[in-house]
């Protein structure tokens, strides 16, 4: 599977879903095109899903936040007679490479949560109406929507029967919704997560896997009167007009990307990537009627799309290279000048779904199985929400004092109001008080910060960035670094990573993307999974997987 | 006059299971079997509930004599629970546990899909009995009226059959599966049977006759491959139905047949010799063979549908595993494994019907269709027969397996009869052709008009040729309760 995987999308392209947008409820129609696989040597059937039909679904999602701002409600159903969804493909699985697997679990949970969240983030509520089979990812589909509605014709059932029949887990938050969400009893769950059938009719209403259970032939009027009910009690402010999500300015060269406002140098020598990220050139919007005027050309905005775009193709395909740098440059003072408008304007909804979409790119980033570091240079715009970027990467190093020979502004670091709530990360904490979780005084001494340009020194004795070296060290010790880096062993680097980057509480989202997310990819490398005797492989066969009965 | 509320199942239930030392399946019957007396009584109209009607009652499993023939009235009927005699050492004959010895109790890992199987087999025993509540009323002869109710009441047995396996081997969700099998309803909105055919009407006696043919076959071929299941209680079981499906055949059979014999002498008698002289033969009172053709397109393809997918896992996994097997498996020449065997499957590629060999354990679905088509053509041929004979030149026709289907690799494309793809709109304007429309429906229903008088027929149908029991040609098969 070397094919250049592509994330952008728009309607116009759609082949697995359907939209009706009946004022200010949505319905959303899963209906999968068996021969629309992203990949040759497997049919999509029974509204079985590939990384391609949840790439449509995260722009869907996208989309609706921002050109159907007025949708409160978003009915997610199947348009297949007798099935709801069958889950991911399992010959796809099957013939999937490792790393493939574990991109597209991670793009499938980024994409669960982002739908999941929308009723909180912009009071845009997913709620899913189950009729037929709502199987494995199916179910987990219906899991990450807020209510979910089970058609009792005593057949229809929810199931997650992963462990029975292919020896895996339901990894895209299947197990962790189960317990943490829907708080099914833990030895409900046991059952329900053992048996492949799964569990119908009211029993499913009674162990919480459902929150509705109703006759089939009230069904689809229930469904209708729930959503409308609910898209009138929603406290989401009327909006008349969207903006439209343009197609990204972007072009592909040997060795990088260039978008309007996001650099992408590929080094694979060296196995790095270089992402830079070029800061506003004009002031910002007058007021949010200027901003939702420029739409999809606001700068702010531009930056996320891109940035998003950047992290998901380097995941995706390029995934020799192992280091990724973040680099801006720019007017510290025009990013705080682009954001604070937003912050002053929060109670927007454009103003809103901006920042939203930020704190989600920024997540995307902290999720990203790479080492990353942020390079300060001279010149750069590390402020508000790039700032983020400083802790969201392992280490940052900085340019201390004057370089010989470079005339660019001194490197500095701006805080903003952003970097204390807006932007949290998935241990619900903001990356600055995962930061200094041991220290937890030391917010309120950078609150006072806000707003100053603070020098390379300022924000070392800050605790802002990792190591600040002048002009002798420099290009040695950021050498010295990549080097080494590229020395370790990717897999322990990932772990290692993933361990050091969500320090603090856990949520239900780093458990999926922690405890589940890892025990996943430990059953993906396991024989009795994958080997070829394995269940997974072995699925469709007739032939069942053979165990290595030890416990290890 | 049995007691219904204090049955006494040691006596009244015909078994061969040693139920009444069985206390903890009694108890489980028991507790049933009211809402399966509920469920007939809504059932039928009641005056056919009251009426007595000559049965043939299974009363053991000795091949010789198994049945007893008497009037009953039909809620009376005693549902035996009969299991064929064991087969001393069986062994399981198909999948990865071939020749280890048949299992006698469930094994636990294989315990879901049975009870799915067995709950699918047992789903479809009381829809048809559902879809054709109503034929009593226009039943052309008391004779047809017997061979109706006898097939329901059989039916009724086969659903005890299937409840009690699900209430004897599989706890708790047994039972519960057991009195689902009496919630679910055939056409109903709420909850529907299982299985498309068995959700769409049987309006009147020539769908009836199509149905026993084509849809019991499929019957028939479950039945059969659950024969050669390792879970021996079931192959007992299924063997035992085996007996009687076949005369739901022979009432399909018989009965299409009966139905073209009528239209033959009439045409032959107002010499009228072209069999697509439409308005002229309906005018004498008889369907036209061409309409007949479309009744044999519908209902063959309904009963195609009930297959399955071509390439199916389920299928592969129930027979590696030993719980469904083949037609006739222990008379195929093969290892019984078909791990490395390969099987010809007929699929759509870019726009043409192709045929690919793919590994035979997924093809279990596919070749049990195969061996079904062979089957249904026999019966096909005799009426083709009886046609020659009458000097008529028409032919019926089995439809491709591509025309007019739901499910498979067929379910995509718009096939006509002859196996040739077309586009959507097309297939639909010429589908009047090849399907009964709703003028033919109505034609029919015209005709169909009770006739109770002993050893009389409706004019659209003939005699048969034998009574039922070898009783003579007016013998009263229904004393018809007069309310
Ligand atoms: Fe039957
Ligand atoms: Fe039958």
């Amino acid at each position: 599977m070397t094919k250049i995987i592509d994330f952008q999308t728009d309607p116009s392209k759609y082949r697995h879903w359907k939209i009706d947008y009946d004022g200010p409820v949505a319905n959303l129609y899963m209906d999968v095109d068996e021969n629309g696989g992203l990949f040759e040597g497997y049919e999509l059937k029974l509204n079985s899903y590939d990384l391609g039909v949840d790439i449509e679904l995260a722009d869907i999602v996208q989309r609706m936040r921002f050109e159907h701002p007025e949708v409160k409600v978003i009915v997610m159903q199947s348009a297949k007679d007798k099935v709801f969804c069958a889950g991911a493909n399992i010959r796809m699985l099957g013939g999937a490479a490792h790393s493939h697997k574990v991109n597209f679990c991670k793009f499938t949970n980024e994409t669960r949560n982002t739908y999941e969240a929308a009723l909180a983030d912009s009071g845009q509520n997913y709620i899913c109406a189950v009729k037929g089979a709502c199987a494995g990812g199916g179910y987990e589909l219906a899991l990450a929507c807020n209510h979910i509605m089970l058609t009792d014709d005593s057949t229809s059932s929810v199931a997650l029967p992963e462990v029975p029949l292919l020896a895996v887990l339901p990894g895209t938050g299947g197990l962790t919704r189960v317990t943490d969400k829907r708080k099914v009893r833990r030895d409900r769950a046991d059952v329900f997560c053992s048996i492949e059938e799964g569990v119908k009719g009211k029993r499913a209403k009674e162990w919480r896997l459902v929150d509705e259970v109703i006759p089939n032939s009230k069904f689809d009027e229930t469904v209708v009167a729930r959503a409308r009910e609910m898209a009138a009690n929603s406290d989401k402010v009327d909006v008349a007009q969207g903006i439209e999500l343009t197609p990204l300015s972007r072009s592909f060269t040997a060795d990088g990307i260039t978008y309007s406002t996001v650099e992408v140098v590929l080094n694979r020598s060296a196995k790095r990537a270089t992402v830079t990220i070029k800061g506003p050139d004009a002031a910002a919007p007058a007021d949010v009627d200027a901003l939702a005027a420029q739409g999809a050309e606001a700068w702010i905005l531009r930056c996320a799309r891109e940035l998003d775009d950047a992290i998901l193709h380097l995941r995706n395909n390029e995934k020799e290279l192992g280091l990724i740098e973040f680099q801006t440059q720019g007017d510290p003072e025009l990013v705080i000048a682009h954001e604070a408008l937003l912050l002053a304007n929060k109670d927007h909804w454009l103003a809103n779904e901006i920042l939203q979409y930020w704190k989600r790119v920024l997540k995307r980033v902290d999720m990203t199985s790479r080492s990353l570091v942020a390079i300060v240079e001279h010149g750069s715009c590390f402020a508000g929400p790039l700032a983020e970027l400083l802790w969201a990467v392992d280490r940052s190093y900085m340019m201390l004092e004057e370089f010989d020979g470079d005339n660019r502004p001194l490197a500095t670091v701006t805080l903003s109001d952003g970097n204390f709530g807006t932007y949290k990360m998935g241990n619900d904490l903001t990356r600055l008080e995962t930061r200094f979780l041991g220290t937890p005084e030391d917010i309120a001494t950078l609150e006072g910060l806000k707003g100053q340009q603070l020098e390379a020194d300022a924000a070392d004795d800050a605790g802002l960035v990792t190591y600040v070296y002048d002009d002798i060290d420099w290009e040695d010790e950021v050498r010295l670094f990549m080097e080494e880096r590229a020395s370790f062993s990717p897999d322990a680097m990932t772990g290692m990573e993933a361990n050091l980057r969500f320090a603090g509480p856990e949520t239900m989202e780093t458990r999926i993307f922690g405890r589940l997310t890892a025990w996943q990819n430990w059953i993906f490398q396991r024989p009795n999974a994958v080997g070829p005797d394995g269940a997974l492989q072995r699925y469709g066969t007739g032939m069942r997987g053979e165990y290595n009965m030890e416990r290890v | 006059m049995i007691d219904l509320i204090n049955v006494s199942y040691d006596t009244q239930i015909p078994n061969n299971v040693n139920l009444s030392q069985d206390k903890k399946v009694l108890k489980a019957l028991e507790k049933w079997h009211p809402g399966y007396i509920n469920w007939w009584n809504d059932l039928i109209p009641q005056n056919f509930q009251e009426s007595m009607v000559y049965l043939r009652t299974a009363v053991s499993v000795d091949p010789k004599g198994w049945a007893k023939f008497d009037y009953v009235k039909m809620p009376e009927y005693r549902w035996g629970v009969l299991l064929a005699p064991a087969v001393e050492d069986r062994k399981i004959p198909m999948g990865e546990h071939y020749g280890e010895p048949a299992w006698q109790e469930v094994p636990g890992e294989y315990r879901n899909m049975l009870k799915r199987l067995i709950v699918i087999q047992g789903d479809t025993e009381p829809g048809s009995v559902e879809q054709q509540r109503f034929l009593g009323l226009t039943a052309p002869s008391l004779y047809d009226m017997r061979n109706l109710f006898q097939v329901n009441v059989e039916e009724g047995r086969h659903l005890w059959a299937m409840v009690y396996l699900l209430q004897k081997y599989f706890g708790r969700d047994g039972r519960e599966e057991a009195d689902d099998l009496l919630v679910r309803s055939s056409g109903s909105d709420d909850s529907p049977r299982m299985l498309g055919a068995f959700n769409e009407e049987t309006p009147d006696w020539l769908s009836f006759f199509m149905f026993t043919y084509f849809t019991d076959r499929d019957g028939k071929m479950q039945l059969e491959s659950l024969a050669q299941s390792g879970f021996d209680p079931l192959s007992r079981t299924c063997r035992f139905m085996l007996t009687e499906e076949a005369h739901h055949m022979f009432v399909g059979e018989t009965g299409v047949g009966r139905t073209i014999q009528a239209t033959l002498e009439a045409m032959n008698k107002a010499g009228i010799t072209d069999p697509y002289d439409i308005n002229k033969i309906r005018d004498l009172g008889v369907i036209d063979l061409p309409t007949i053709q479309k009744k044999l397109n519908l209902h063959y393809t309904l009963s195609l549908d009930l297959f399955g997918q071509e390439v199916s896992t389920n299928a592969a996994n129930a027979f590696n595993y030993g719980i469904k097997g083949r037609y006739m498996e222990q008379r195929i020449d093969d290892d019984h494994k078909l791990q490395n065997d390969t099987y010809a499957v007929t699929s759509v590629k870019d726009g043409k019907i192709i045929t690919e060999d793919v590994p035979a354990l997924t093809a279990i679905n596919m070749r049990l269709r195969d061996d079904y088509v062979r089957d249904a053509a026999g019966g096909v041929g005799r009426w083709n027969k009886q046609i020659a004979k009458a000097g008529i030149d028409y032919e019926f026709k089995m439809p491709h397996e591509g025309f007019h289907r739901q499910i498979g690799v067929f379910s995509a494309v718009a096939v006509d009869p002859d196996g040739n793809i077309m586009s959507s709109d097309e297939w639909h304007k010429r589908k009047d052709e090849w399907l009964p429309t709703k003028a033919d429906g109505d034609y029919i229903q015209s005709l169909m008009v009770p006739c109770y008088e002993p050893g009389k027929y409706a004019s659209w149908i003939a005699a048969p040729k034998v009574g039922i029991d070898n009783k003579p040609g007016d013998f009263e098969y229904v004393k018809l309760h007069m309310a």
